[in-house]
């Protein structure tokens, strides 16, 4: 059989012919969907014009992956790479590819349950992050709170730390974390007057909320329930003026007989 | 199975990528899927590697595609753009690996069959035979000499796209894809002459 083949090739004619039918490959049927999985697999970004100006907010397949400000597209697409070690796409133009309808959703403010693609991150920033999400809009909490919550309470540092290295902010509200001793403190996403200006756009009087800081009001009680709150917990705001009661600190309001709310939990005891 | 093979533009897919990547580039594959996979299976060593360089390829071109604007992607000429994704996604997959890929094998598949139909067993084995021989000719051949023999003569594209795939002188690549031939056809020569009695 050798000897044949080796007769046959020894032509250029035949060679050649031969040849010509090695072109004649098919290409594996799991080629198209393994080239459309992994197309769709990626990351990809839209731009979104937030409460900040414009933003940028990627996605993949998990979820909400990053939203990061930057000049142009290409700006956005180095900094997620320089930070993700992984290359993003702009979205592609047909329909629902991973998590974008949940991105636009977001982007028009929408309040819709997003999920998010956190895997990057530690346990503990990962807890501190899905602890900021329950921080309902208009509200804020103090960074000591989130530590006490995840059940850390002396990682008040590690919190802020875990919350402005937040790769999804304004969408994770790590904004509406500020300092224990009431100031509204700083923000990653463009300083503390931008976090004045999208705490303000949720219906927060972040200003008033820095004077009663330097009044060193850190809670309002009711005297007719006998139970303190954050001043911006929505049932701290019901407290009408005649019945609200400052206090300094949570040992006060207690030592006041007062018991801290079940829904914004200002100390261990609730 | 006679695939259609364009020698020149498909300028009506570029046409519509510029205007919509993601709503044609699956019928970018489909078009091109074959031949490239055929261009492959003559780089890599086996199979699995050559789908795998033809994947990688078809995402580069997907995010290249996606990047580009639209009246860069409406001037690509479709065919040799991709052959030389391919060629690049190869190069540098194997650029570390100094050895010489292992001699390519493609157990019967669809072609083989193909040749069956209406023959002996006997001359299939022997047809099977002579191809696995020719496979093995062909990858043995230098790289310089290999890629553009087969894609002269694998893949029958005409020598204006080759250089545009492997840019360099129409000149230099006729002789090296006739020095590959005459390779080749030595091989198989000695051969002869050694299974002579």
């Amino acid at each position: 059989m050798k000897s044949r083949s080796a007769e046959m090739f020894s032509e250029t004619r035949s060679l050649l012919r031969a040849l010509k039918k090695l072109g004649k490959e098919k290409a594996p049927r799991s080629l198209l969907p393994a080239v459309r999985r992994r197309i769709e697999s990626g990351d990809f970004y839209l731009r979104w014009s937030s409460p900040l100006g414009p933003v940028f907010v990627a996605y993949n397949q998990k979820g909400i992956s990053a939203v990061m400000r930057a000049r142009s597209g290409g700006a956005f697409e180095r900094s997620f790479r320089k930070r993700f070690s992984r290359p993003v796409y702009p979205a592609p133009d047909s329909p629902r590819k991973g998590w974008q309808n949940e991105a636009q959703w977001a982007a028009a403010g929408k309040e819709k349950i997003i999920p998010f693609d956190l895997e990057s991150l530690s346990p503990f920033e990962q807890a501190v992050l899905r602890k900021a999400l329950e921080i309902p809009r208009g509200e804020v909490r103090p960074y000591g709170w989130i530590a006490r919550e995840i059940g850390r309470p002396k990682a008040v540092r590690a919190v802020g730390t875990a919350l402005a290295k937040n790769p999804i902010p304004i969408l994770i509200p790590c904004h509406r974390v500020i300092r224990s001793d009431g100031k509204i403190g700083s923000y990653a996403l463009g300083g503390k007057e931008k976090k004045m200006e999208i705490l303000a756009s949720e219906g927060l009087d972040a200003a008033g909320l820095e004077k009663m800081a330097e009044s060193k009001t850190r809670f309002w009680g009711s005297d007719t329930t006998g139970v303190f709150c954050y001043p911006t917990c929505r049932q701290a705001r019901r407290i009408s003026s005649g019945h609200r009661v400052n206090f300094p600190s949570e040992k006060e309001a207690l030592a006041a007989g007062y018991r801290p709310c079940k829904l914004c939990r200002p100390s261990q005891a609730a | 199975m006679n695939k259609a093979r364009w020698t020149g533009k498909d300028q009506g897919l570029s046409r519509a990528l510029s205007e919509k990547v993601d709503g044609n580039f699956e019928r970018l594959v489909l078009v091109f899927q074959d031949r490239l996979y055929s261009f492959a299976l003559r780089l890599a060593s086996n199979r699995a590697d050559a789908e795998e360089i033809v994947q990688d390829g078809f995402i580069r071109a997907y995010r290249a595609l996606k990047a580009y604007p639209p009246q860069r992607i409406e001037k690509i000429d479709l065919s040799p753009w991709l052959y030389r994704i391919v060629l690049n996604v190869f190069r540098t997959r194997f650029r570390k690996e100094q050895s010489r890929p292992f001699p390519v094998s493609t157990p019967a598949s669809g072609p083989a069959g193909e040749i069956a139909a209406g023959s002996s067993p006997q001359e299939t084995a022997e047809q099977a035979e002579s191809r696995k021989q020719l496979e093995k000719g062909v990858a043995s051949l230098p790289e310089r000499y290999r890629v553009p023999l087969v894609l002269r003569y694998v893949e029958n594209l005409s020598y204006s796209e080759i250089k545009e795939i492997l840019k360099q002188p129409e000149g230099t690549l006729k002789s090296n894809v006739h020095r590959g031939v005459q390779l080749l056809r030595e091989n198989f020569l000695r051969r002869n002459r050694r299974e002579e009695p």
